[in-house]
């Protein structure tokens, strides 16, 4: 997994490539319409509006409600490793540090555009570090109303687009763009996420399930820019429509240029975190 | 987590370290649980001085971290104790973890005790072979005793390899008279004997190889020296089982594919030095049903085979032609709710060992834990038919801080 910030950018170059391709393989076409076309161009120019950023580091607290208010927290941590190679995804490492019970469970991700991601979990308790099947990425991240897809899914390529409306958000202009997951196992037919016309930042997104339903809301909240350059939300509302549960993704300040080098993202590290 | 300056608990004798350095500053972080456990046997002890129902004990598992701001000096100190109410043999400390480790960018060195995990296979754990058992603990095999070493290891994009010299062998723990899951015969660990004339001195190495491409993770090890596993033989006067250990060489290959909802599994070894070489596998599948009965559950099946080719003057493994069978239920909720369930079945003599281990989160702060096994009527020669009356339901409150 990776932060929903990080990944949300153009792979310039991969862009580029698989538009080429397109006029090659019509049927993988991402798009054949104009609205397809401006809805890519849209979900672009945001996307590439906080790349170049190499590593980052951030700390996090997530805070889950039921529908009967009870509270529940975890604070993890996320480093992120942008991946020069434009068609493979970034690496990512998740590091758990409450429930204490969990403290120092860690996960790595290598993650790809199309298919499952390569992912180890490292389980403390027993010392072991283990390959998972990352095939399923809509089930509930540590039972939270994210899913793993939510965090990842965020890459341009993950997607095919269709260009809606223009529309006000709060004090904004913000284009309205369909999304339709290109992942086989996606637990969404499709999304629809606003994205505003000053930052390019997406603001909201709304998620439909298999059979089509509105499911959960995603509000991205309290957005900063780092070095003039990169935008980040340090607020994620995720609420759930059919079960009245949300979770809130509550982000400290990032670090950026930390050092972070592919030897940090190898699964031996798992058990050099703590 | 308690956040203390390191050189304040470092003390003033290495405060010098501490502060003549920027990059040696850091924090200590305090965590680790406290436990409370009920292991409760149904059945009436099959042998003279075994315990009788209950078992209740503490356990308390604190663990001190420590690593500086560059993260390249890491130390840590865990160490465990459990207190026993019945088996003065189960009442032990033992250190798990207690080592200082300093990373470069492509190498790195660790100092001092520490747990190490190899393998895949979830029924047996065929390749790790670095660690001694401890065995009072569990009889899953998967707790461990602190083991001395200088690890030294190198990340290539060929791979992982560590090469470990492991000063210091430490003896398997076993039940007292009083303890249950015993053989008919107690051990004592005070009469052990060694192949080696160094005894517990002999400096035993190994060597860890690992690598992932794409979709297969691979390992393979060498080892030699004092083999973790006894053999029991009973003393002059049949009291007593001596422990044994033999010097051994073991090689051995472990590896998972990874494909979509499977994961293929397989461990292998083959070991000389405890009677004929031999060799031995672990082997199987797991398959996982995602967000089963359209709920945000995971059900996972299990299957593996296992098999030893062993003889007699080797020490005893009952898991020489089996089968084990199982399922994994994560809830995937904010407790964390998981349940594995399974049996592990000898081909040959049809004795059957049943499991059940269940866990879930009370709040923040605390976990509750289930386990049970039983073990079906094995025939009177079955060497399991020790265990036959020890079919036992344990439960553990952990609090964490």
């Amino acid at each position: 997994m990776t932060t929903l910030v990080s990944l949300r950018r153009l792979r310039g170059a991969a862009a580029l490539s698989l538009l080429a391709l397109a006029t090659v393989l019509p049927t993988a076409a991402p798009a054949t319409t104009p609205e397809a076309q401006k809805g890519f161009d849209t979900a672009a120019r945001s996307d590439r509006s906080d790349r170049g950023f190499a590593d980052s580091r951030v700390e996090l607290k997530m805070i889950l409600q039921n529908a009967a208010g009870a509270h529940s927290e975890r604070t993890l941590e996320i480093r992120t490793l942008e991946v020069p190679d434009e068609a493979v995804g970034d690496k990512s490492l998740i590091i758990f540090d409450s429930p204490r019970d969990i403290d120092g469970t860690a996960l790595l991700s290598h993650a790809k555009i199309l298919d499952p991601d390569n992912q180890w979990l490292f389980l403390p308790a027993l010392k072991r570090v283990k390959r998972i099947s990352s095939v399923n990425k809509s089930g509930p991240f540590v039972g939270s109303e994210f899913a793993f897809e939510d965090f990842t899914a965020l890459e341009l390529m993950k997607y095919e687009y269709k260009y809606l409306r223009e529309e006000a958000c709060g004090d904004m202009t913000c284009d309205v763009v369909e999304r339709y997951p290109r992942y086989e196992h996606s637990g969404y037919t499709r999304q629809v996420s606003w994205i505003d016309q000053k930052d390019f930042q997406i603001r909201q997104v709304e998620f439909y399930d298999r059979r089509g339903d509105l499911l959960k809301t995603l509000t991205l909240e309290d957005y900063r820019l780092y070095d003039d350059k990169y935008w980040r939300a340090h607020a994620f509302v995720m609420v759930n429509h059919q079960t009245g549960k949300r979770t809130d993704l509550i982000y400290q300040a990032y670090e950026f240029g930390t050092g972070l080098t592919d030897k940090n993202f190898v699964k031996s590290v798992l058990k050099r975190i703590k | 987590m308690i956040p203390v300056q390191a050189c304040w608990i470092f003390g003033t004798a290495v405060a010098a370290l501490c502060f003549g350095t920027a990059a040696m500053a850091g924090e200590i972080e305090v965590s680790g649980s406290l436990a409370a456990e009920a292991r409760y046997f149904p059945n009436d002890p099959r042998f003279e001085g075994q315990l009788n129902h209950l078992q209740p004990s503490a356990i308390i598992s604190p663990e001190f971290a420590y690593e500086s701001d560059d993260e390249r000096h890491q130390a840590k100190v865990a160490p465990f104790l459990r207190l026993d109410g019945r088996d003065s043999e189960r009442t032990h400390g033992d250190l798990r973890e207690g080592y200082w480790r300093f990373t470069e960018e492509e190498w790195d060195v660790l100092v001092g005790v520490n747990t190490v995990f190899w393998g895949v296979a979830e029924s047996r754990h065929l390749v790790n072979v670095v660690n001694q058992i401890d065995q009072v603990e569990d009889i899953d095999e998967e707790d461990f005793l602190g083991q001395p070493m200088v690890n030294l290891g190198t990340q290539q994009d060929w791979g992982r390899l560590d090469l470990f010299v492991l000063p210091g062998f430490r003896e398997r723990s076993f039940p007292g008279r009083d303890g249950r899951l015993r053989g008919a015969l107690p051990v004592d660990t005070d009469a052990a004997r060694y192949e080696s004339g160094a005894k517990q001195a002999h400096v035993d190495v190994a060597m860890r190889y690992t690598h992932f491409i794409g979709d297969f993770d691979l390992g393979a090890h060498y080892f030699y020296g004092t083999g973790r596993e006894p053999r029991l033989v009973p003393n002059a006067a049949g009291e007593w089982l001596e422990p044994h250990y033999d010097l051994i060489h073991q090689a051995g290959l472990d590896g998972q594919y990874t494909m979509d909802q499977w994961l293929w599994k397989l461990e292998t070894i083959v070991r000389e030095g405890q009677g004929e070489v031999f060799a031995a596998a672990v082997g199987g599948l797991e398959y996982t049903f995602f967000q089963a009965f359209e709920s945000d559950a995971d059900l996972g099946l299990l299957a593996e085979y296992l098999y030893d080719g062993r003889d007699d003057s080797a020490p005893f493994t009952a898991a020489d032609n089996d089968v084990f069978l199982g399922t994994r239920l994560a809830l995937n909720d904010v407790q964390d709710t998981s349940i594995l369930a399974g049996g592990i079945v000898d081909a040959d003599r049809r004795s059957t060992a049943l499991l059940v281990e269940a866990e879930r989160r009370i709040g923040d702060r605390w976990k509750l834990e289930l386990e049970s096994r039983w073990f079906l009527k094995p025939d009177a020669g079955d060497p399991l038919s020790a265990f036959q009356d020890d079919d036992f339901i344990l439960l553990r409150a952990s609090y964490f801080f």
